[in-house]
């Protein structure tokens, strides 16, 4: 009497398979409704990735470097006094080393650009053109004259937007202007050999590219620099590997990954995950409505059968698993097609969408014409793990139901 | 031994104010293998004694014995065990799942049982032929006539041997010829398988089959008498 069979879960499968398709068209709608949700989570997802990548692209690209080497009071004072020298032992040799893929130092201060006509704040950047290059510096956004070419290039190079500030133009001789370590004001005289363009204004107005060497001799510090940038080619995997450059630089420099150094950025970032989670759960709480409803009226429906099968013997809990089953079943085909076709549709979009219509807004979040949508494995599989864990959350209501009929009852329902 | 035994079963329903007497003060024993009728007219408590004694109703009151088994002690799942492996139960309509297929509805019991596959298709052709249905294993309930639909039920009932069949109102639903040849079947059944059958009805046709007439009212046993009829004889 008291042998404890388990069903084959075969007759589950079965019943829980047939009484999907009894009423196909109310299966067909919830399934449709599945698909487009699960469509619209990964392609949500797959948006917000691109825009985030470019987002994150485009303001390393303003300074490039993932990880930066400070002079630990630089951050709060960026003058030339908190400055350090350039790299040696192990902090050079582990710059040389792999991940690290180019890097490169940069005397960076606050300083002055006058024309004859006009004069504005900017930040002076010393550099060495060749490991800007490396390090992601496109030369061909320069779009009259030249890149600088040299560590002592005599030239200065800005943008085009502070050109038209500064109501001056290529060839035209200027004057830059900063405090040397002893506070005394040190300018000098220089002609402009390039005008760059970048993707945002604030940035053409704000950097102006000098050689290091030009811009140590005018502030009289000798070979020292403000920072070095360090890139690995991968932002996404900065944390693996930055704080060995912080612990080759020793306690007396700050190390930072850019997710610190542009914090806005940073958190953008780090909570991307959340925010993709957040939005496919409430795409799907949308969904768990007609979910919760159409498995209710299946059940409704058949509670005479349901009643039946527990006369005959059946445990309330294998009528609950056989709703769930049907649940799971339902869930399972939308996740699948879901995914097929988020895949089919999200793949050709990967080479860009133009968003120029809407995009002149969304400059001022970092954000180009161009949207590319990142299909990502891990979206898929986060939507799939709600889907069918809540999803069968979801369930358990109708299920739970089912299970509790009183077989006389059920069974004289008319 | 009694295949089943009832003593001063009582159960009360109350509907508003009013209280309903289902059962009032039951004794009975079925003997093994007997073929027995339950008559009276409608809202005598035949169902409600089916019910109790097939362990899907829980009286007030009384002790319920199915073969050694006290049914009236058993929690939920000890009865829906006692149900899957001990009665058989034809109900007056709506006695087949609608998705499966004839077979797949005699092979339903033997599948929560956890019988092997090779040895339910087995035993369901079998069964099947035997209630007069060999070549509609594949047909779904809707494809079936209710005649048909009664025999698949019957054969599920059977299917496992239990110690007893319980049929409430089997023919109801039914014309006379197949009313007739339903009983024809539950009647042979009886004989050549030894299976004890109680058919609860108010059908007259039906009362005659049986060997055992129960009649009730108000949920009292009035009489209670053996008769020719054409089961076996115990
Ligand atoms: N669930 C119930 N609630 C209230 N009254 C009920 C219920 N089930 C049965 N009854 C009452 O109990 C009596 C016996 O019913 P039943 O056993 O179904 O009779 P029969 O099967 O002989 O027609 C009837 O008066 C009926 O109305
Ligand atoms: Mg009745």
């Amino acid at each position: 009497m008291a042998d404890k069979h388990s069903p084959s879960a075969g007759i589950l499968a079965t019943l829980a398979w047939r009484n999907l398709w009894r009423n196909y068209r109310r299966t067909l709608i919830m399934l449709t409704a599945i698909v487009v949700g699960v469509w619209a989570m990964i392609l949500f997802s797959a948006m917000m990735r691109g825009m985030l990548d470019e987002m994150v692209q485009a303001g390393l690209r303003v300074l490039p470097g993932e990880v930066q080497v400070h002079h630990p009071d630089y951050q709060d004072d960026p003058s030339v006094v908190n400055s350090m020298s350039a790299p040696k032992g192990k902090l050079l040799q582990v710059l040389n080393t792999p991940p690290v893929t180019a890097w490169t130092t940069r005397l960076k201060v606050p300083g002055m650009i006058s024309s004859e006509r006009d004069n504005r704040g900017v930040l002076l950047l010393g550099v060495d053109p060749a490991g800007e290059i490396a390090l992601g510096f496109d030369p061909g956004d320069i779009v009259q004259g030249r890149f600088l070419e040299s560590a002592d290039d005599k030239g200065i190079v800005i943008g085009r937007k502070l050109a038209e500030r500064l109501e001056t133009r290529l060839g035209k001789r200027v004057v830059i202007m900063s405090q040397n370590p002893y506070n005394d004001v040190a300018d000098r005289g220089v002609r402009i050999v390039g005008i760059y363009r970048a993707r945002l204004q604030a940035t053409e107005e704000l950097f102006v590219y000098t050689s290091r060497a030009l811009l140590q001799k005018m502030l009289e510090v000798e070979d020292e620099i403000s920072e070095v940038a360090i890139t690995a080619d991968n932002y996404e995997h900065v944390d693996a590997w930055w704080r060995d450059i912080d612990a080759a630089a020793g306690p007396d420099l700050d190390t930072q990954p850019w997710t610190v150094l542009d914090a806005y950025l940073g958190s953008m970032y780090e909570i991307q995950g959340t925010m993709n989670v957040i939005i496919m759960v409430i795409i799907f709480i949308a969904l768990s409505f007609g979910l919760v409803n159409t498995l209710v009226m299946a059940v409704f429906e058949r509670v005479r059968e349901i009643g039946l099968m527990m006369a005959l013997g059946m445990r309330p809990q294998w009528i609950m698993y056989q709703v769930l089953l049907e649940s799971l079943m339902l869930l399972s085909l939308g996740l699948v097609i879901g995914n097929a076709l988020a895949t089919a549709t999200v793949l050709p979009l990967e080479s860009g969408i133009d968003i120029s219509v809407v995009g002149d807004g969304l400059e001022m979040y970092g954000m180009g014409a161009t949207l590319y949508p990142t299909l990502a494995l891990e979206d898929m599989l986060m939507s799939t793990l709600i889907v069918l864990v809540l999803g069968l959350l979801a369930s358990l209501i109708p299920a739970w139901r089912a299970s509790r009929y009183n077989p006389v009852e059920a069974l004289t329902k008319t | 031994m009694s295949a089943l035994s009832c003593n001063k079963l009582t159960k009360t329903f109350t509907q508003g104010s009013q209280t309903i007497k289902g059962l009032d003060d039951v004794s009975i024993a079925i003997a093994e293998g007997s073929f027995v009728c339950l008559s009276g007219p409608s809202g005598s408590g035949k169902t409600t004694l089916l019910n109790a004694m097939g362990g899907l109703d829980t009286p007030d009151s009384g002790e319920i014995l199915v073969g050694d088994m006290r049914v009236d002690q058993m929690n939920k799942s000890d009865l829906a065990d006692m149900r899957l492996h001990n009665i058989g139960f034809v109900f007056q309509s709506y006695n087949l799942i609608p998705v499966l297929t004839a077979q797949e509805n005699i092979e339903f019991v033997m599948q929560i049982q956890g019988i092997p596959a090779d040895q339910r298709s087995a035993k369901s052709r079998e069964i099947l032929a035997e209630v007069g249905l060999a070549d509609h294993e594949g047909r779904r309930p809707a494809q079936l006539s209710g005649g048909q639909q009664q025999r698949v039920a019957v054969a599920r009932a059977i299917v496992s041997n239990p110690t007893l069949v319980l049929a409430d109102e089997p023919t109801a639903n039914l014309d006379s010829v197949t009313a007739t040849q339903l009983m024809d079947l539950f009647a042979e059944l009886n004989q050549s398988r030894g299976i004890t059958f109680v058919i609860a009805t108010h059908d007259a046709r039906v009362m005659e089959y049986c060997r055992r007439l129960i009649k009730m009212e108000d949920g009292k046993i009035i009489s209670d008498q053996e008769q020719p009829g054409r089961g076996a004889n115990v």
